[in-house]
């Protein structure tokens, strides 16, 4: 019974989710859309094309892992490779949805260096392999400060006397957590334990009671360069690489704070069942190559995953003069007060959380 | 003429084959009958396989889930013989340790780690991290268990674990409520810190009354005007009505953005007008009344379709009548137009009031803190936290929350009395 009902609801599910996209191609690789889908279509989707005569379809969505569990539990899996964040990663290889990946079969960097001692520590997992480094840091618009001195650290952010004005956050407990406790003097290294502890967790939501009426929430990547733009926020809390494409590509005027950034890893996962498998595995392969990670680096400021690709990075497509390694969250000037995001912890206390955070925002 | 009557009742007028007329006729509407339940069979079959079992399936998950019964099974029977208070015994961790090899083996661990975890935070990485050492651990399990992770000491771990083992739970259910499930059989409310569902619930109604409500007053009018003005200028406000309903809901939204956000149009023509200080706009959006704005805007046609259905059918003559009879205007118009308009407002009311319960894209847009609605939760669980059976439940009481509704509006109104167009 359960099984066909599990069945049943993941069909169900899964004709909600996707519009039924059913275009015949070699290859379905789902991204997140945007710019970011974009570099990736630049250095990894054309040459590989190239190389291979095969024809991929790219395909948006909004990060979970709803949609793979869908496909996966009905059968009826048409997303051959998915790009998912670390949380998601993990907690969908321990669900057993996806395909194992043998770091062995990825190519080595140009030295020789065997590719698991050239991607970075803790970017390569059973099911999947990452491909970029990104980072939620926040932002200003830096034409619209008035006789301001430039902030410079997350207190700042929480900093209502000497920064007026609304802020923009991401509706959701991971990273707004982080942000307060680091805000709130915490040092980067201790955040995860402090949130670990339930006084941790109440001195975290007494920090963003500070600034609770000042907030505006945004859900949707997008969101932050409009808010700033629109001047309905004078700061905003945002994904470093749209930052960077609305300062690279559309001439804003913003200013990323670096201070407290936390990042996290992007990684390419094969849904289990892929009627693509072996494509898909080529594909993995080919994309997380020193060039085509090197290469997308110049498309859009998110960090490659191989130390042989961070030493290539060159500048943006665009506009020569634009250095692109001084972009990334990685760059020695941008990872002073870094915090590494902790999928395990908010794997398991994402529930938890989310409750109390949607319970304090309804207060 | 009596004596044809007495003769029909004596002897059946009989068709030319000899059959009873009565009886041909009946086989000949049998077979258009069985034509029309054949035009209606494939609308059926699509509704059955596209709605109707997808709902019950997803509804039996609210209260079903044996993922922990199913991958644990070991477990499961060492827990149903455990009383949920005294020490955990020897066996059931040398059962938790043979369960959790396979479950290693199986890849299940994180399934069964989750299905924990919804109880008891902390439980998902306690199942995973000990599922990779599972296959080196020795007897006396309790000892070396415990040794891997301390919390396998702790006696709420296997209360939760024994709660999650009853595939059938009225747990989740609980949850939808701010209430849990104790190993006892009761249920207490949770934590102040994380109650949000029953609040979630009456903000819903509360948004979906307001905008039912505000569509009512700002619809009737132009119902009204739909329906009695002359044909030309009543097209042209008919476009003006159709238009935007024809438009898509994000763009609607977005517009609604544009439009009330601080720097928006709104907010500057209150600046220059001097009712509000440039430092000190009104917050209309991101916001309870970013919220029911564009939600009303968004549904008004929803209204204004149905009641203007209705009015189209009142017959003028019955306004001139009340009129001549005597009555002024607004009591002609209260006594006699609007009862008759009851059908639509019913209607419309209803339409509305069930679309609005269950939006979602809307309020997760111009939302904000305090202008989201359930559906945002549900789709949070369907997509986010994965805990289908938790979204299961909250679509559950919602789905309730609507016959109940349909229900009542049956007994007050009659759902004859309704006419959607």
């Amino acid at each position: 019974m359960s099984k066909l009902t599990n069945k049943l609801v993941a069909i169900a599910a899964m004709s909600a989710f996707t519009a039924g996209s059913a275009v015949a191609a070699d290859l379905t690789v789902v991204s997140w859309g945007g710019a970011y889908t974009k570099s990736q279509v630049e250095a990894y989707h054309k040459p590989w094309m190239a190389s291979t005569g095969k024809t991929i379809v790219s395909e948006d969505y909004g990060g979970g892992i709803a949609e793979i569990k869908a496909q996966v539990e009905s059968g009826n899996v048409t997303w051959d490779v998915v790009d998912v964040e670390l949380s998601d990663a993990i907690r969908a290889c321990d669900e057993g949805l996806l395909e194992e990946i043998d770091p062995s079969m990825l190519p080595a960097a140009p030295d020789g260096t065997p590719a698991v001692d050239d991607f970075l520590p803790g970017t390569l997992h059973d099911c999947a392999v990452s491909n970029i480094i990104w980072s939620s840091v926040y932002v200003y618009d830096s034409s619209k400060v008035r006789n301001w001195n430039a902030p410079k650290t997350m207190a700042d952010f929480f900093n209502t006397d000497a920064y007026p004005g609304k802020r923009g956050m991401r509706k959701n407990p991971k990273v707004t957590l982080e942000f307060a406790l680091i805000a709130d003097g915490v040092p980067t290294s201790e955040v995860y334990d402090v949130l670990g502890t339930e006084e941790g967790v109440a001195r975290a939501f007494a920090k963003l009671d500070t600034i609770k009426d000042d907030i505006v929430w945004w859900e949707a990547g997008a969101q932050p360069p409009q808010l700033l733009a629109d001047g309905e926020v004078i700061f905003t809390t945002a994904w470093n690489g749209r930052v960077f494409n609305a300062v690279a590509a559309e001439d804003q005027t913003f200013e990323m704070v670096w201070d407290g950034q936390v990042y996290d890893l992007d990684l390419w996962v094969i849904p289990k069942g892929s009627k693509n498998k072996e494509a898909a595995m080529d594909f993995v392969a080919f994309s997380t190559a020193t060039e085509q990670l090197a290469a997308q680096a110049s498309w859009i400021s998110y960090g490659p995953a191989r130390a042989s690709s961070v030493a290539k990075i060159g500048t943006y497509h665009d506009n020569p003069a634009i250095n692109m390694a001084d972009h990334m969250p990685t760059a020695p000037a941008n990872f002073k007060n870094a915090l590494q995001n902790d999928f395990e912890f908010w794997a398991d206390n994402a529930d938890e959380l989310n409750e109390r955070f949607n319970s304090w925002l309804a207060k | 003429m009596n004596t044809i009557s007495e003769n029909m009742n004596k002897a059946p007028i009989v068709a030319a084959d000899g059959t009873p007329l009565k009886k041909k006729l009946a086989q000949a509407m049998f077979r258009s009958r069985l034509r029309a339940a054949g035009l209606v069979l494939p609308l059926f079959g699509f509704v059955l396989a596209s709605f109707v079992i997808p709902i019950f399936a997803l509804m039996w998950q609210g209260v079903y889930n044996d993922t922990f019964e199913r991958l644990m099974p070991a477990t499961t029977i060492q827990l149903a013989a455990w009383d949920g208070v005294s020490e955990p015994t020897e066996d059931m961790y040398a059962a938790l340790v043979a369960d959790l090899i396979v479950a290693r083996k199986e890849k299940t661990a994180g399934k069964v780690g989750s299905r924990v975890n919804q109880q008891l935070s902390g439980a998902r990485s306690l199942f995973t991290g000990t599922a990779r050492k599972a296959h080196k651990l020795e007897a006396p399990f309790k000892e070396s268990v415990i040794k891997t992770k301390k919390k396998w000491g702790q006696i709420e771990y296997w209360q939760a674990m024994k709660l999650t083992s009853d595939s059938l739970t009225p747990g989740f259910y609980a949850s939808s409520v701010d209430k849990t499930l104790t190993v006892t059989g009761d249920f207490v409310a949770v934590d102040e810190n994380r109650q949000i569902y029953v609040k979630l619930f009456i903000r819903t109604f509360m948004i979906s009354g307001s905008v039912m409500l505000m569509c009512l007053i700002l619809g009737y009018p132009v119902a009204y005007l739909l329906a009695t003005l002359p044909l030309k200028t009543s097209n042209l406000l008919m476009i003006m009505v159709l238009l935007p309903f024809w438009t898509s809901l994000l763009v609607r939204t977005t517009a609604w953005i544009a439009i009330l956000q601080s720097q928006g149009v709104i907010n500057d023509l209150l600046v220059w007008i001097g009712i509000a200080a440039d430092d000190g706009r009104f917050s209309l959006i991101y916001n309870m009344t970013g919220t029911i704005v564009a939600m009303t805007h968004i549904l008004l046609p929803f209204m204004i379709l149905p009641l203007y259905s209705v009015m189209k059918t009142i017959p003028p003559s019955y306004m001139r009548a009340a009129r001549s009879l005597g009555a002024t205007p607004t009591l002609a118009f209260i006594k006699v137009y609007m009862p008759q308009t009851i059908p639509g407002v019913g209607a419309g009311g209803l339409l509305v009031f069930i679309l609005a319960i269950g939006y979602y894209i809307t309020p997760a847009l111009v939302g904000g803190q305090d202008g989201q609605l359930i559906s945002n939760m549900i789709a949070y669980h369907m997509q986010k936290s994965l805990n289908w059976s938790l979204a299961a439940a909250l679509g559950g009481i919602l789905l309730g929350c609507v016959l109940l509704l349909y229900w009542a509006y049956d007994r007050i109104i009659g759902i004859d009395n309704m006419k959607l167009g």
